[in-house]
């Protein structure tokens, strides 16, 4: 078995499914010989041919339309969007033509296709290369979007949505594309799409999260058990469509939520969460749904970086502030 | 048949790789102090340059692009501008910026992770740096447009790589500054790679000058390394375009002898012999033997030069390094004019924590 990290795991699906699904192809700038800026894709060109992992001239629109067009033709394309601060030219094709292509022609035409994007702060890069801006992609019907936040969750997931036969958005959350590791056997074995992960059972609150946010939000678990609060942690991973009933079952035992995420708070889907919460599990809650989350600000440069997203402290506080109402 | 349409591009060098003319020199050439200036600012590009990687690497900044090897490129066109035109540079441009009246300490700014570096001073109405590909080449047609509307005798230069050729944002914006005969001038230093992409990769056709010829606008390739054919090329479409002319699209060749970034490890995609084939090319090089020639330009000159230059780089870093931290507040406080009652609220929040280092 396999001790891989974040980044590593994905590489590892990635490389399962080529070679178990022939349509499955991956392109993008930088993805073959270089494999990839983050390494994603190393050693796929070597395994599986250039006419299956090729790098593309360098155009985002380019990049998924061209996907648009190969999904509705019988292949699976699984490009890479270089940084999610770069994946805007490619919002028109997501939106206007792969999320909507199977209703468009009442399931003539569908798009299974991934685009994945690693996302979010914390590598003290430079401008534009630290957005979190998810919730822009989960405000689309018919489009999934799937963001690991561990090893094991990346491997499963990544297999589960190039086997979906509907257009997935999945955003890797570079922060942590190399912060542990963990055992993942490369079986094929995909994880369930749509559903949450409760990664840490506990009784007196739930921490609902994902992406990167997950490891401070685990830590601060860690902290606060000490401290005697036990905590909840769950990891949304499909954040569009929302897993709803693990929300509302966690909650009805703890009766408490915080909500952390490192998008920026206003219209960042910790709302959508707490709206679940507010109209559908309203009886159960014992105290007002709070949200963490990065700040209506553009996200800084590396120097306030790790201002700008939720750290240990805010998240715990965040907690003794639910516990106490 | 017959044919409706021809066209051609030209191909401008003056100086080969030694430095020797290949043919008669523009004016300003003949100008001693101005082509002394330019050299100089060649050379403090390059020492600026390997300074930043140098804090790179010591952790004194985050992760920066090079410029070596773009010194003629970027200082032929800065010199060529006036400061009533307008640049809007990429993130590799730091000669051209340095140019423009921008302090180095602020550039390092920047790359260090502070926003405030952009508030630089000098050059007030340049665009920043601009990351994400190609999309300031409409930003400088949209500059130009508020010229024209105007009347200012000025115009806009955008300056992008090869890679940038291929995204719609490229084309739109020649396309815009052809259809409303746009003062722009689109700079294009071809160095051959988009990160591990080679210009082979980005397109078929023969030449990026070429794109011009499809939106109708005026385009041609020069030596980029050559910093007499840059200038030259750089005058006559900054004047073209200030004088009504139109909008001019350059390819500059050139090569980049540096990792794309200092994330970046150049070996696992290209030879070495090949960098080491194109830094005997090197603009600095070829400037040097001109000097010599043309101007007596000795070694010593060369040396004191140097230690200068390295010197006014260090005052910089200092000035840099010196700098006291930005604060958690300031990322709320130029999001808006007026800043939201919202937004004040989340300020109050972001005090209370400290920002780790
Ligand atoms: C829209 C966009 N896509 C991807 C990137 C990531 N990226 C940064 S630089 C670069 C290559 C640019 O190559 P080129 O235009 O030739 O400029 P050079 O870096 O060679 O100066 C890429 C793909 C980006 N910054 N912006
Ligand atoms: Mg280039």
């Amino acid at each position: 078995m396999a001790n891989l990290t974040l980044v590593e795991a994905v590489n590892q699906a990635l490389a399962w499914e080529m070679a178990h699904d022939e349509t499955v192809v991956v392109f993008g700038e930088d993805v073959g010989v270089n494999g990839g800026v983050f390494r994603a894709t190393v050693g796929l060109q070597e395994k599986f041919g250039i006419e299956r992992v090729f790098d593309t001239p360098l155009a985002e629109a380019m990049i998924a339309g061209l996907s648009v067009g190969m999904a509705t033709q019988g292949f699976k394309p699984v490009p890479e969007v270089q940084f999610m601060g770069f994946i805007y030219p490619a919002l028109d094709q997501i939106v206007s033509h792969a999320s909507r292509m199977r209703n468009r022609t009442r399931g003539r035409l569908t798009c299974p296709m991934v685009l994945r994007a690693p996302f979010g702060t914390g590598i003290r890069a430079p401008e534009h290369h630290s957005e979190s801006t998810e919730a822009f992609f989960a405000h689309m019907p018919g489009v999934r979007v799937v963001i690991p936040s561990s090893p094991v969750r990346a491997y499963g997931l990544l297999l589960s949505a190039i086997r979906d036969p509907d257009p997935v958005v999945f955003l890797e959350p570079k922060r942590i594309y190399r912060a542990f590791r963990q055992e993942v056997p490369d079986n094929g074995e995909g994880l369930p799409l749509d559903k949450a992960f409760v990664t840490r059972p506990g009784t007196d609150v739930t921490l609902i999260t994902w992406g990167a946010s997950a490891l401070e939000t685990w830590n601060a678990a860690g902290e606060l058990a000490d401290e005697g609060i036990d905590c909840e942690v769950m990891d949304l991973a499909t954040v569009s469509p929302m897993d709803k009933e693990t929300i509302l079952e966690s909650v009805s035992r703890t009766g408490r939520a915080v909500i952390v995420h490192e998008a920026a708070i206003s219209g960042g889907l910790g709302g959508e969460v707490a709206a679940v919460l507010a109209s559908e599990g309203l009886y159960s809650l014992e105290a007002p749904v709070i949200r963490v989350g990065g700040y209506d600000a553009v996200p800084p440069l590396a120097r306030m970086e790790y201002g700008y997203i939720p750290g240990v402290q805010r998240i715990k506080d965040a907690v003794h502030e639910c516990m106490e109402s | 048949m017959p044919v409706v349409a021809q066209f051609e591009i030209t191909y401008t060098q003056f100086l080969d790789e030694h430095g020797k003319a290949q043919q008669e020199l523009p004016e300003f050439a003949a100008d001693a102090d101005e082509m002394a200036r330019m050299y100089r600012f060649m050379h403090l590009t390059r020492v600026f340059d390997r300074r930043c990687i140098n804090l790179q690497r010591t952790g004194q900044v985050g992760t920066i692009a090079s410029s070596n090897g773009h010194e003629a490129a970027q200082i032929g066109l800065a010199a060529a501008m006036r400061p009533e035109d307008v640049l809007a540079p990429s993130y590799r441009e730091h000669g051209a910026v340095i140019w423009r009246g921008v302090r180095m300490s602020q550039l390092l700014a920047v790359w260090g992770g502070d926003e405030r570096g952009h508030n630089w001073d000098g050059a007030r109405h340049d665009f920043p740096y601009c990351v994400p590909i190609a999309t300031q080449c409409l930003h400088a047609a949209g500059a130009a447009l508020a010229f024209k509307m105007r009347g200012d005798e000025a115009c806009a230069v955008a300056l992008c790589g090869d890679g940038a050729t291929s995204e719609g944002a490229f084309y739109e914006a020649l396309n815009a500054a052809g259809a409303m005969n746009l003062p722009v001038v689109f700079w294009v230093t071809n160095n051959r790679y988009a990160i591990s992409m080679p210009v082979e990769g980005q397109t078929a056709a023969q030449t990026l000058a070429q794109k011009a010829i499809a939106v109708g606008i005026s385009g041609e390739q020069v030596d980029g390394n050559d910093l007499i054919a840059v200038r030259n090329a750089a005058e006559i479409a900054t004047q073209r375009a200030r004088s009504g002319g139109g909008a001019t699209l350059v390819e500059a060749l050139s090569y980049r002898l540096a990792d794309h970034t200092t994330a970046d490890d150049a070996t696992r995609y290209r030879p070495d012999e090949e960098v080491e084939q194109a830094s005997r090319r090197a603009p600095l090089h070829r400037m040097k033997r001109f000097m010599e020639a043309r101007f007596g330009w000795t070694d010593e000159q060369e040396t004191a030069l140097i230690e200068e230059l390295e010197a006014e780089v260090e005052k910089e870093v200092e000035a840099y390094l010196a700098t006291p931290r930005p604060k958690i507040e300031e990322i709320f406080e130029h999001q808006f004019a007026n800043m939201p009652a919202a937004l004040e609220a989340q300020r109050e929040i972001a005090r209370r924590y400290p920002v780790p280092d």
